[in-house]
């Protein structure tokens, strides 16, 4: 990748450099195809997963209703990441599209019962189907073949954003059913601002940007050779070793999730117990704010997130854990451990350390009252 | 000791918080959120807390490699300080929400999650000094008279200073902008931000005329008590207020009419001339005190607005009133504004005005 960099060529250009490009991004494409179960003709590759997720959401449903002008609403889990969440009601402000929320279990889970009542009787207005393959706060991991099987009852288009999956899991794209499926880079331990939409040959895109014409013309604009080289890379070797690495990484996760529990008995752990990403652990520790603890323990040397922070920094109660039925006050009080594949057990060793500590000068710190407009959206 | 900097964005904060550094002190960096919608830039010297704002905070705090965080405090305000001023103008008072920041926000929610959390201190960019005399920290006015801050921060209770840190007391503010363009914080030039913070527009009068339900009602002349005008809800006025009566001359004597009084139960504004604005006592409510108490008839220096002068008194306190007998009267007293006392540049305390009047002898 590295050498790659240095590399002049364009892969859109004829002459020899740009064929010698063209031919790292194609290799590049084969190899992330493989990897997920698809054609390479069906690897479009973006600047990352939000760039993927605003074009499978946005270009999926205008080219429905440009099919049909009925097809204009949107079917989502309101537990969907934000590069979902935003398209969708920025198409709902905007653009004349309307959206029925799928209603996720106390897990976080998408049941094929839920997405039956969100369709309704008559899903013939129905544009585009987003549910995610896991979600990236409290791991819950939905059974999306189950998903895609009712959706192909009425031929409608189903996208899942799969970003967090393919580090841990294998991921087959055309086992799932599914039309368009989002991953991104730096989420398999490539570069950060690459990542590819994965779209079947059956399904078409209204272009988001237009230009050169580049990736069959959904996605115009030069290509990041380098970071398209590095993004195969690391999902062929992180598909080589997955097996070996991902259980290695569970019987860490599941030693944190008992040793917690046993330092801090009032800890509650969020998300399901069998259906979830090896990697992720969640908890709400009541009376402890997110946020302090996150300062406290980075102050340790140990980094973990609370759910997410607007583009000013404030830390704001998880969507996620409000969906999922917590209360705005103990949305608040969580924190994610996320383990990575070079996650040791002196890492784990290291948190139950300080954290007993952490969480009591939290606890001390208080809580402060969540602002009333959020109580009434929870 | 481990100091916890709040970093506005602005030139100030920055300087304090590299001075804690250079001072040895372990400093972590906080951006207090005080709005949950921030606006994405300042527009000139209005308006705080934008995102903006935000980025310029933890450049700076990256600058120094304090470790920076932002801190949620937009219900806290919403409610202490943003809600109070608008009960306060409802209630016919002017209040100064800059001194009720400090007072709930700065150094009382965040002071006691800071110590919760383990930090020693709070240190911020205030014009103020802190004085080690011999009852414990004093809170003292800064040296540079145009930037002095000790008015806003009179409310500080002695625990509360000996827990606080403002490293700018002893620089002028001509001085801090050298100091940070040399140490090349970016913002260095940016303006200083002035006026109500949460009003961006600066247009106090039509921001409360959203807020407070107002009915129109008399403008009476408080000498002769006959009505000589309307106006669209008392609240709107200030005693000492003179534009914005719209009433022209009311009585063709060529004398200038200024509001001598509000009565908000009754929706009434009285005007007078300005020789019924003269007052020369003082009361005042909910002392809040930076040191010991003042003995009854103490001789001080009285300030009731942010940037007024220190006007020479006498003090009595009674059960939590505080009487100032002013040396000389005075125009135009706006109950709701803090009257803060000082010896010297020592700050006494702070208290908030409920009315003023004037002696037998004036």
């Amino acid at each position: 990748m590295t050498e790659l960099l240095a590399s002049p060529g364009n892969p859109s250009s004829l002459h020899s450099s740009g064929r010698r490009a063209r031919r790292h991004v194609e290799e590049s494409r084969e190899k992330v195809a493989r990897a997920l179960g698809a054609r390479p003709a069906e690897v479009v590759f973006t600047a990352g997963g939000t760039e993927a997720n605003n074009i499978a959401i946005k270009g999926i449903a205008w080219d429905q209703r440009d099919k049909d002008a009925k097809r204009t609403r949107i079917i989502a889990s309101n537990v969907e990441h934000h590069a979902i969440l935003d398209p969708i009601e920025w198409l709902v402000e905007s653009d004349g599209f309307s959206i029925t929320w799928v209603e996720v279990t106390s897990t976080g889970l998408v049941t094929p019962e839920a997405l039956r009542s969100a369709l309704g009787d008559d899903p013939s207005d129905v544009a585009v189907v987003s549910i995610m393959m896991a979600n990236n706060e409290v791991g819950t991991i939905n059974d999306i073949a189950a998903l895609t099987a009712i959706t192909a009852e009425y031929g409608i288009c189903f996208h899942t954003d799969a970003v967090q999956v393919p580090a841990w899991q294998e991921v087959n794209f055309a086992e799932l059913g599914v039309c368009a499926m989002t991953v991104s880079a730096h989420k398999v331990g490539g570069p950060h601002g690459v990542g590819a939409l994965v779209i079947s040959r059956s399904c078409t895109v209204t272009p988001l940007i237009h230009g050169g014409g580049q990736e069959r013309d959904v996605r115009s604009g030069t290509l990041d050779t380098a970071g398209i080289v590095g993004f195969a890379t690391a999902l062929e070797v992180g598909s080589d070793r997955r097996a070996e690495t991902a259980a290695r990484v569970k019987a860490l996760r599941d030693d944190l999730i008992t040793r917690v529990r046993t330092v801090i008995p009032d800890a509650v752990l969020n998300g399901s117990l069998d259906s979830r990403l090896v990697n992720n652990a969640h908890f709400t520790f009541p009376g402890c704010l997110g946020d302090s603890l996150l300062m406290l323990l980075d102050a340790q040397g140990v980094e973990c997130s609370v759910g997410s922070a607007c583009n000013a920094g404030v830390p704001q109660p998880s969507h996620v854990l409000l969906a999922m039925g917590s209360d705005a006050d103990s949305a608040r009080c969580t924190l994610r451990f996320s383990l990575g594949h070079n996650s040791t057990q002196a890492d784990v060793d290291a948190l139950i350390a300080v954290l007993p500590e952490a969480v009591e000068r939290a606890k001390r710190a208080g809580v402060p009252r969540t602002p009333a407009a959020e109580r009434v959206n929870a | 000791m481990k100091v916890l900097a709040a970093l506005s964005g602005g030139v100030d904060s920055a300087v304090a918080a590299a001075r804690a550094v250079d001072a040895g002190h372990d400093v972590t960096a906080v951006h207090l959120a005080l709005s949950r919608n921030p606006q994405s830039h300042r527009t000139g010297a209005r308006g705080c807390c934008t995102i903006e704002d935000s980025n310029d905070a933890f450049r700076a705090a990256d600058m120094l490699g304090a470790p920076f965080y932002v801190w949620d405090l937009s219900a806290e305000f919403q409610e202490k300080v943003i809600e109070d001023f608008i009960s306060e103008y409802s209630a016919g008072r002017t209040p100064n929400p800059c001194l009720r920041c400090n007072e709930s926000i700065k150094f009382e929610a965040v002071l006691e999650r800071a110590m919760a959390l383990g930090f020693d201190a709070v240190v911020t960019g205030h014009y103020a000094q802190i004085v080690h005399g011999p009852h414990g920290a004093e809170l003292h006015r800064a040296i540079d008279p145009e930037k002095d801050q000790s008015y806003v921060l009179g409310v500080l209770t002695a625990e509360q200073i000996s827990h606080s840190m403002f490293p700018l007391g002893n620089s002028t503010k001509t001085e801090v902008r050298a100091e940070a363009d040399r140490r090349g914080i970016l913002v260095a030039q940016k303006p200083d931000s002035h006026d109500i913070c949460f009003i961006p527009d600066g247009d106090t009068a039509g921001w409360l005329a959203r807020q407070i339900e107002t009915v129109p009602g008399d403008v009476i002349d408080a000498q002769t008590g006959s009505k000589v005008g309307t106006h669209q809800g008392a609240q709107a006025f200030t005693v000492g207020q003179r534009r914005g009566l719209g009433l022209g001359n009311p009585l063709g004597d060529g004398q200038r009419r200024y509001v001598v009084d509000v009565d908000v139960k009754q929706n009434l504004v009285m005007i007078g001339p300005p020789t019924l604005l003269e007052i020369d006592i003082i009361e005042a409510v909910k002392p809040r005190w930076s040191g010991p108490l003042p003995t009854n008839g103490q001789a001080v220096h009285v300030q009731i607005r942010a940037h007024g002068e220190a006007l020479p008194a006498t003090v009595e306190v009674t059960d939590d009133v505080v009487t100032v007998t002013l040396t000389e009267s005075i125009r135009g007293v706006a109950a709701g504004q803090a009257a803060v006392l000082y010896d010297g540049t020592r700050v006494i305390g702070s208290a908030t005005i409920s009315r003023s009047r004037r002696s037998a002898s004036l």
